[in-house]
């Protein structure tokens, strides 16, 4: 069993895995910026390193200083939370090489379903349906490209293979503007990504956004845990999410999920991950599998009663996952927000000092959230400050619940996105569910 | 044990030359231990629980130097641009890098960090006397601890 666990990682997703070891007897070191000293979770911490300057570059992102620390505090493992190097798969081979245990798969399964087109060559070959497309790079040759497109059906959509946070993709709705987007796709991924190969899949206009939650061990283990729909996103940014996805069926639930936890076992996935597909017409299409823990895991864990992070840390460990699929069966309806730094009308960052602070609570309330009273949220790193989990027994009972919590909670000094996330629990197609990816956008009028 | 009596005990401490006080009342119990002056540890101790707004300025059985740093060393400091083990000198066998008293130029080798099996060898960018050197051979350091004090 990891004895020691290095956080690299900070905000509220570094006070989860906190959490967790708090909970298994598992020691903690929390590296840190010198932004970052006044983090929740580097002040109850057992150990805290600080490993450089605010810039995420120079620190959360800086693998040097990171496995450094992991040596010189003897740290058994290192957990990447989610974002910065949880799906570098330089950084989980370095960490192991180094000596340490890497929370996640292996950098060869981060390296192959990191490469989108690689991801979908794996989901076929294991069965698992994809959106129709190039199944490879799109071809150097014009014809070849128009020909391909053709027969995808427009519209198509050109995605870069590094791509990743919903950038490097291009719409196109007629012949007469492929070439073109072909080219500026390809020098946009060349500059972001430093990987200028693009495919193409047929565009799905008004799809919805169900992922699927996976957990797989070392000694050939895997099941699902039901889905999650993450429809409402703005920019592709999740802005709501929830469990179990609205109008999904259990029979369609256990074939997608058997398939993905199939698909664990033939790329011998370890640890915890997402499938994400996009559901249209009730049909399901992989577009890219997470290999971490997301934001949203919360919401899954609310409806299955399992403790994601400390399955992560058992599997880390090697142990033999206890939870039988059969057991996996969701119970009631959560919904999370996730809250924000930001105006709510003009979406611009708002950092600073938090001088009063109050959360919601009661039966069925949880908020994941690093921030206190005097707390100072930094500019230096995204706006996300805390996620309001609701659980209850129907999707109708959770969202009025969560009406509940956020006009409850209180957060002044600074600028949160509360009350666009009220506005969406009031807004009749969420409420009704089933609403699209496209749909908070056309109704924020972007 | 009121605040009261607690601070009686401070100010008792501060006058004298009394390093440490420890009273046991019942059921209570409070020591109080003088400041030492070696330099914070890179890992920091763990701070009470945020249970309120601001952390309480003593708690029973919490030495008070749990709250104060040691005294932020006089005159300007040289500090580490990275996270992990520092050495003082190139090998078990070589001569230190620097000395107190010794003149420095800026690019000069000050010491060695280690990290990731690698040895990085850290350039003063400063120029003046070495006052006092704050780490030990062998001693973990993280990003901006001081190293030397210079003037």
């Amino acid at each position: 069993m990891i004895k020691k666990l290095l956080i690299a990682n900070r905000g509220e997703i570094a006070l989860r895995i906190l959490r967790a070891c708090r909970e298994m007897g598992i020691k903690t070191v929390a590296v840190h910026s010198t932004a970052d000293r006044d983090l929740k979770h580097v002040r109850i911490a057992d150990e805290a390193v600080c490993i450089g300057p605010p810039s995420s570059l120079d620190s959360y992102l800086n693998i040097p200083a990171i496995i450094s620390a992991a040596e010189v505090t003897n740290a058994d493992a290192i957990h990447p939370g989610y974002g910065f190097l949880s799906e570098n798969a330089d950084f989980a081979e370095r960490v192991e090489s180094s000596g340490f245990i890497f929370v996640g798969p292996t950098a060869d399964t981060i390296r192959v379903m990191g490469d989108k087109i690689s991801a979908k060559n794996a989901m076929n070959a294991s069965g698992v349906p994809c959106v129709p497309g190039s199944d490879g790079p799109v071809p150097d040759d014009a014809d070849a490209s128009l020909k391909m497109a053709d027969e995808i059906g427009y519209p198509v959509i050109i995605k870069a293979t590094g791509g990743g946070g919903g950038r490097g993709m291009r719409v196109v709705y007629d012949a007469s503007d492929l070439l073109e987007s072909i080219v500026l796709t390809k020098t946009e991924a060349g500059a972001a990504f430093n990987n200028d190969v693009v495919f193409m899949e047929k565009f799905l206009e008004k799809p919805r956004h169900i992922e699927f939650q996976v957990l797989a061990d070392t000694h050939g283990n895997a099941i699902h845990l039901c889905e999650r729909d993450c429809s409402m996103q703005r920019r592709n940014q999740k802005v709501v999410e929830e469990a179990p996805a609205p109008g999904i069926t259990t029979k369609q639930r256990k074939k997608m999920g058997d398939s993905v936890a199939k698909a664990c076992v033939d790329i011998g996935y370890r640890g915890a991950g997402t499938f994400e597909f996009l559901y249209e017409n009730g049909e399901f299409y992989f577009i890219e599998m997470n290999t971490r823990l997301q934001v949203e895991h919360p919401v899954t864990e609310q409806i299955t009663g399992v403790d994601l992070v400390k399955q992560q840390l058992l599997i880390a460990s090697g142990e033999k996952l206890k939870i039988k699929q059969s057991s996996i069966k969701p119970n009631g309806h959560a919904i999370e927000c996730r809250i924000n730094a930001e105006d709510s009308e003009t979406f611009i960052p708002s950092p600073g000092k938090v001088n009063r602070f109050h959360l919601p609570g009661g039966l069925g309330v949880r908020v994941d959230s690093h921030i206190y009273g005097g707390y100072t949220v930094p500019p230096y790193y995204d706006s996300m400050i805390g996620k309001l989990i609701v659980h209850a027994e129907d999707r109708d009972a959770a969202i009025k619940r969560m009406e509940g919590a956020l006009s409850e909670m209180v957060i002044e000094g600074i600028k949160t996105n509360i009350p666009l996330q009220r506005r969406i629990m009031e807004d009749t197609a969420f409420i009704a569910g089933g609403a699209g990816i496209d749909y908070l956008e056309k109704k924020l009028g972007l | 044990m009121d605040v009261r009596k607690i601070k009686k005990l401070i100010e008792l401490i501060e006058s004298s030359d009394i390093a440490e006080l420890e009273i046991v009342e019942g059921e209570e119990s409070v020591r109080i231990s003088r400041n030492s002056s070696t330099p914070a540890p890179v890992y920091t101790a763990p701070a009470a629980p945020i249970a309120t707004a601001s952390p309480p300025a003593i708690t029973a059985n919490a030495p008070v130097a749990a709250e104060a740093v040691a005294d932020a060393p006089a005159g300007e400091t040289i500090d580490a641009p990275m996270v992990g083990t520092y050495y003082s000198a190139s090998s078990p066998t070589s001569k230190v890098f620097v000395e107190v008293g010794q003149k420095i130029a800026i690019g000069d080798t000050l010491c060695i960090i280690e990290a990731m099996k690698m040895l990085n060898q850290i350039e003063s960018d400063k120029a003046g006397t070495i006052k006092e050197i704050l780490v030990e051979n062998e001693q973990p350091v993280e990003f901006g601890q001081p190293l030397f004090v210079i003037e």
